[in-house]
């Protein structure tokens, strides 16, 4: 197995999915947010590299919470 | 205020360097040349260190710079010329650094071109910067030869003798030779080295010329008896400036060589004290009365100086600080104020045309509530004396601002440190009274974490209109009866309230009209319901009753409630009196406990009632439960943990049994019979099955000891009820202290294969490890003594780290957080606007909030409670002499 699948597959990393232009945009507007106000991932982070997310693309962070059920996130690439 | 016109501006950039010798003499109004400070009329010497070029600091006087007068000018920096280069003593360490790295005849760092090339995208890009650990490799790099790969000069080796004084070989290196040195080292090879020469040439290290500061940051102060007394700094420039001309005189008359170095080395000296006056090495320089002088460094440093003691705390004017008590009487949102303390404190009244009347009273009036201080239009404060107060009655019209005394109904914010969160700090209601202390309710003391030992407390008295009004809606003590940590109540009353609320609702109890009433107005009620039991008699629970609020309907179980009780589990013991039933505001069934005060009846009538309702109840039932509980009593005394010979039987009983028990665990491990748990050592198991036994030893023993004592003895009725104590304690105390634990397991320190010398070479017997088979009132063996110490002690330790850990760790978090601000549309962004969650702690709860659907939680709060109380924790929770810390 490749060391990207063995990654993505751990119990501990939650599912990360590089979202789509139009996604952003509608995530960008419901939050008046601009680009460097998003939380960072470095684009040397083990998770992007296995995605194969590309600098600038924002990434959609769902883990499961034992409080909230699921917990939605997203970072930009760095 | 109005009008005022916000300006916001971001800072760019910091720059940090050393000051040039240029930028001192640039920013300086005057050369100072003259030693001495004022002439013999007490006017400030023109070139001195006083003059009035560098600010004034005499009334009356104007700055010969700015023109200003004494306060309105800040103060202006001049510089002293000094004859000869001295080292600065915070640069010596990049001076001695340089020295060594770089030739002594070209100045170049000590590498070859091909180990420079390696680091040549370092000097070729303008805005690539060294990091140190780089920085600090090509220092280690130049080490190597003892020549210079450029122009071959051979390499001395220079030593430091500290503070300030080099040597080459056994030659000494004069500053201006050092200087020189410096000013050689081309630009790029500082780059390399992490220095920026932009801002910081190494030459500029070694002082030529020494800012002086202004005036005002060195104000001398006059005595009783008409002396000025200089402060330290200008001593200090004294020094300097008189050996400066010392060394100037003695170069002009060609003094030998060797005069001038010592007076040069003086020099150094004075100037590296002026700087730092703890530097190693040299002795501090002394005032006449051989105290240290307070130099720059001083000045900053430490817990006393500018940094900690003046910026990060800051003195608050309008506060108080003295020893708390209790005081029951009071409501909790009150705050009893010593008579001195308000006469002390004012609060700013504003003078219009319709309180005139009113303010004129407290202008008037000569003794307590009057007014300290009259402040006009203009700014101007006055006192309010015996003298002047027909004037100010004159004078005063709307626009003027008075300063009362404070009085009854104020609003303060009370404080107790260590402020762990927002509660540390609530807004009381103030009630005057007379004595020293602080007084107040005692179901505040939870938030505040506070006892009645010796404990001293803050109050603040908030001066404008918008901080009482915040401080009202927001910070008011009923406003904070439910905890925003995890929505339960936080503000309720403890110990005797908790006993007296059963004592007085016990179905046993009834009360005459007499008491009945007494009971009544403690809590200010003064309308007695008509009696609910024969002979004109009352119940507790209808006395009760009357502090609950109309319309309120809730049924739950209390602590009562017996397992293996079956009318209990089916919520219909009336023996127990173990269900409470209240409807429509009236107690019908069950016995108010710790439940119904800490838990869901306070709960309740919070959220369904409002702040106003919860802290009526508390203020209300508080009263009247102590009132009943002081006719009552209840006391406690060593023959409470008495117990009978039968007793004492069953629990030598428990013990010899669970002694065969564990032995024949001890034998089947020996023989090799015992199967170990999966995951376990043989070994592991065997402690396990011992543990587990002697658990149950002593909870069996105390069940005992629980039966004998009853339902009706007192340390039973407060443990049950959740006053004070547990039931181990009362099985501490009457049955048997129990299995001792060092490190999680039975003892086993200080000696090969035995716990203490009275033991046999590895007895692992229940004994021979910390096994306590005698109770408190039977007094321990010496052995077992010392293993309940040993436990005791380890508790004792872990506490205390315990609470330095946690302490430091919880302070960084709130530093790292502090800035953080939950938004409208529910992110928590940072000072820069940036997102830190898109939901609020990821499922966007307020625990302060939960109730109802959330209920859950509320009520996790409560089975906790009950847990600990049944005598299910363990030996190490709950360690004695808690309150004492």
């Amino acid at each position: 197995m490749l060391e990207a699948d063995f990654i993505l597959k751990h119990s501990l990393v939650p599912k990360h999915e590089v979202m789509s232009d139009t996604s952003v945009e509608r995530l960008f507007k419901k939050y008046k947010l601009s680009k460097d106000q998003l939380p960072r991932i470095k684009n040397t982070d083990p998770v992007v590299d296995a995605i194969g997310a590309k600098k600038g693309q924002v990434l959609k962070i769902s883990r499961d919470s034992i409080t909230a059920g699921k917990a939605v996130t997203y970072r930009i690439v760095v | 205020m109005i009008g005022m016109r916000i300006v916001q501006k971001k800072i760019g950039s910091v720059e940090f360097g050393i000051m040039t010798p240029e930028v001192t003499r640039k920013m300086s109004q005057i050369r100072v040349v003259t030693p001495d400070t004022y002439d013999e009329d007490g006017y400030p010497i023109e070139g001195g260190l006083m003059d009035l070029h560098l600010g004034v600091i005499d009334p009356g006087l104007r700055c010969k710079a700015c023109g200003a007068r004494m306060v309105s000018c800040p103060g202006h920096f001049g510089h002293i010329e000094l004859v000869r280069p001295v080292v600065h003593v915070g640069y010596v360490k990049m001076v001695y650094t340089l020295l060594k790295a770089t030739c002594k005849s070209c100045g170049r760092l000590l590498l070859d071109k091909k180990e420079l090339g390696q680091y040549k995208e370092f000097i070729t890009e303008e805005e690539r910067e060294m990091d140190e650990d780089a920085a600090l490799d090509i220092i280690q790099r130049t080490k190597k030869s003892n020549k210079c790969p450029h122009c071959e000069a051979k390499q001395p080796s220079i030593k430091l003798i500290k503070p300030t004084t080099f040597f080459e070989e056994d030659q000494r290196l004069l500053p201006s030779d050092i200087r020189r040195r410096m000013e050689l080292i081309p630009d790029n090879d500082l780059k390399l080295l992490g220095i920026n020469y932009k801002v910081a040439r190494p030459e500029w290290g070694i002082l030529t010329v020494l800012p002086v500061p202004p005036v005002t940051t060195r104000p001398s102060i006059t005595l009783e008896t008409g002396e000025r007394s200089e402060d330290d700094l200008t001593h200090k420039l004294v020094d300097i400036l008189r050996i400066n001309q010392r060394l100037r005189d003695n170069i002009a008359a060609g003094a030998p060589q060797l005069i001038i170095e010592d007076l040069w080395d003086l020099l150094q000296y004075h100037v590296t004290t002026y700087f730092n006056n703890e530097v190693s090495g040299i002795p501090p320089a002394r005032h006449r009365s051989g105290r240290p002088l307070k130099t720059l460094a001083q000045r900053l440093k430490g817990k006393e100086g500018r940094f900690r003691y003046n910026l990060s705390g800051k003195r608050v004017n309008f506060s108080a600080r003295t020893v708390i008590s209790p005081d029951p009487n009071l409501s909790i949102n009150q705050v009893g104020v010593p008579l001195p303390v308000a006469e002390e404190l004012t609060v700013p009244e504003h003078v219009t045309e319709w309180n005139m009347a009113n303010i004129k009273e407290y202008i008037t009036s000569e003794n307590y509530p009057k007014a300290n201080y009259v402040i006009r239009p203009d700014g101007r404060r006055k006192k309010v004396t015996e003298v002047n107060r027909p004037d100010i009655l004159e004078e005063l019209e709307p626009g003027y601002i008075i300063e009362r005394q404070l009085k009854e109904g104020d609003i303060v914010l009370f404080n107790r440190q260590p402020s762990l969160h927002r509660i540390s700090m609530m807004a009381h209601i103030v009630k005057v009274l007379p004595g020293k202390t602080f007084r107040l309710h005692p179901a505040v003391c939870k938030p505040y974490n506070a006892d009645f030992d010796g404990d001293e407390m803050n109050l603040h008295v908030p001066q404008t209109e918008e901080a009482r009004a915040e401080a009202w809606k927001l910070m008011l003590v009923q406003n904070q009866i439910i905890s925003p940590r995890y929505g339960a109540p936080i503000i309720v009353g403890d110990q005797d309230f908790v006993s007296g609320g059963y004592l007085m609702t016990h179905r046993d109890m009834s009360f005459s009209r007499r008491l009945a009433e007494r009971v009544l107005v403690a809590a200010g009620i003064v309308r007695p319901p008509s009696p609910d039991l024969p002979n004109d008699r009352f119940s507790g629970k209808l006395l009760f009753s009357q502090c609950l609020p109309k319309g309120l309907n809730i049924s739950y179980e209390n602590k009562m409630l017996r397992r293996g009780c079956k009318k209990c589990e089916k919520h219909k013991c009336d023996e127990h009196d173990s269900f409470v039933v209240i409807r429509n505001g009236k107690l019908l069934r069950g016995v108010i406990d710790k439940v119904s005060y800490q838990g869901i009846l306070l709960d309740t009538i919070f959220r369904e009632f409002g702040a106003e309702a919860a802290r009526e109840f508390i203020d209300k039932s508080t009263k009247m439960v102590i009132v009943a509980m002081m006719d009552h009593g209840l006391t406690i005394s060593v023959s409470d943990y008495e117990i009978d010979e039968e007793t004492s039987k069953k629990i030598d009983a428990v013990v010899a049994k669970s002694e065969e028990e564990v032995n024949d665990f001890i034998d089947r491990y020996r023989n090799g019979q015992l199967k170990h748990i999966p995951g376990k050592t043989l070994q592991e198991t065997l402690e396990d099955n011992i543990m587990a036994i002697l658990g149950r030893a002593r909870m069996d023993s105390g069940e005992a000891a629980g039966d004998y004592l009853g339902d009706k003895s007192s340390p039973m009725i407060i443990s049950r009820v959740g006053a004070r104590g547990s039931i181990l304690n009362v099985t501490q105390m009457s049955a048997l202290v129990g299995q001792q634990a060092v490190r999680g397991g039975r003892v086993l320190r200080g000696y090969r294969n035995k716990s203490l010398p009275h033991f046999k070479d590895g007895d692992i017997g229940m004994r021979a490890r910390g096994f306590v088979e005698h109770s408190f009132y039977d007094g321990l063996l010496p052995v077992e003594y010392f293993f309940h110490a040993m436990g005791g002690r380890e508790g004792l330790v872990d506490k205390g780290i315990r609470t330095a850990k946690s302490g430091y760790m919880q302070r960084r978090l709130i530093n790292a957080l502090q800035d953080l601000v939950l938004r409208e549309d529910g992110t928590v962004r940072d000072a820069t606007d940036t997102v830190v969650q898109f939901v609020y702690g990821e499922d966007g709860v307020d625990p302060m909030k939960c109730y109802g659907n959330n209920a859950i939680k509320v009520r996790d709060e409560v089975i906790y409670y009950d847990e600990v109380d049944r005598g299910e924790s363990t030996e190490f929770e709950e360690t004695g002499g808690d309150e004492y810390d």
